[in-house]
């Protein structure tokens, strides 16, 4: 299924997870938070939170930063 | 004959209180701008900063992972987070920002918000600020907001119920100082909540001036980020800050026009 991440398009397989998602993109040891169509999905339900396809989903993370 | 310090140094005995939490540094940092992680290490070690401001980006998908990270520089145990939300120009995106934030620190709730109006002066969009601290105040945050330097504006967000209230000295980055330092002292004297000067200090004194106005704090990136020496520059202002703490606090003598001796006339064989 396609699945839109951080404002790309990738190619993933069907009934993925967030856990499985995150380990797909190699972001297991990150800290990061997701975002799925503008909804958070909480770190408690990475395991059962399944995508559908055309989710945008944007995974973020802290970085350094002030006033811009 | 001795005497004894009537009280500790102000820097223990005078915390900045925001939302229940005492501080001992008056000074907050951005983590920006900086040329590598260990320069943003060593100025922050030198800022003597607590609260430290991170921004909230989308993750590097495919590429390098070796490069340290913010949170191994700066310990979150070590530093109190206070995630940001500039570069958003909506109260949408900033509320989205704020609430992906909160998931990523496990809950943390206390947010700077800022929402920008445009790009050449980086000012806030009030009408948008209002309505983004509505939503998140009822979403259980804790609200220390970017605003300019109107104590009407100021005071509608302190009774809106944000944890402090920040206004800027000048616009972001711009390093002018206080440009309007008597909105600032009407700012800090309505005020029930926290006032830190937020943008706009471009050296050491400008930030004793905000603290000698009252201020209960100053927050600052690139004053210290894009100084010559970045790492000396935050030991200044650490100074300041201190100094223009303790000047506050001592009460200045009034302005006079004239002069006033300081040794006694009286005894004079002259």
């Amino acid at each position: 299924m396609e699945l839109i991440i951080n404002g790309k398009t990738e190619q993933l397989p069907d009934e993925i997870n967030a856990t499985r998602l995150i380990e797909h993109l190699g972001l297991q040891n990150e800290r990061l938070a997701i975002e799925v169509n503008r909804e958070i999905v909480p770190r408690s339900t990475f395991d059962t939170h399944c995508f559908k396809s055309g989710d945008r989903i944007e995974i973020v993370r802290a970085i350094g930063g002030g006033a811009r | 004959m001795s005497t004894v310090m009537k009280s500790a140094s102000p820097a223990t005995a005078d915390p900045l209180m925001i939302d229940g939490v005492a501080y001992q540094s008056r000074l907050l940092v951005g983590t920006g701008k900086y040329k590598d992680m260990e320069e943003t290490r060593l100025a922050i070690e030198a800022s003597g900063a607590e609260i430290v401001t991170v921004a909230i980006r989308r993750t590097n998908i495919g590429q390098s992972k070796d490069e340290p990270s913010l949170l191994d520089v700066l310990p979150p145990n070590q530093y109190t987070y206070l995630p940001n939300t500039a570069g958003c120009y909506t109260a949408e995106d900033a509320v989205r920002t704020c609430r992906l934030a909160r998931e990523l620190l496990d809950g943390h709730n206390l947010v700077k918000l800022e929402v920008l109006g445009d790009e050449k002066t980086l000012f806030p969009d009030i009408v948008q600020t209002l309505s983004a601290a509505e939503t998140l105040i009822a979403d259980g945050f804790k609200v220390m907001v970017y605003t300019n330097d109107d104590p009407i504006i100021a005071k509608r967000l302190e009774d809106m119920g944000c944890a402090a209230v920040m206004p800027l000295a000048a616009p972001i980055g711009s390093g002018l100082g206080i440009r309007n330092p008597y909105n600032i002292l009407t700012i800090v004297e309505n005020a029930g909540v926290p006032i830190l000067v937020d943008a706009g200090v471009g050296c050491a004194s400008d930030s004793a001036i905000a603290m000698e106005l009252g201020c209960d704090g100053v927050l600052m990136n690139t004053a210290i980020a894009g100084a010559k020496e970045p790492v000396l520059m935050a030991s200044a202002m650490k100074k300041a800050i201190e100094a223009g703490r303790e000047s506050f606090l001592a009460g200045r003598i009034s302005k006079k026009r004239f002069a006033s001796a300081s040794s006694p006339l009286d005894g004079t064989f002259f």
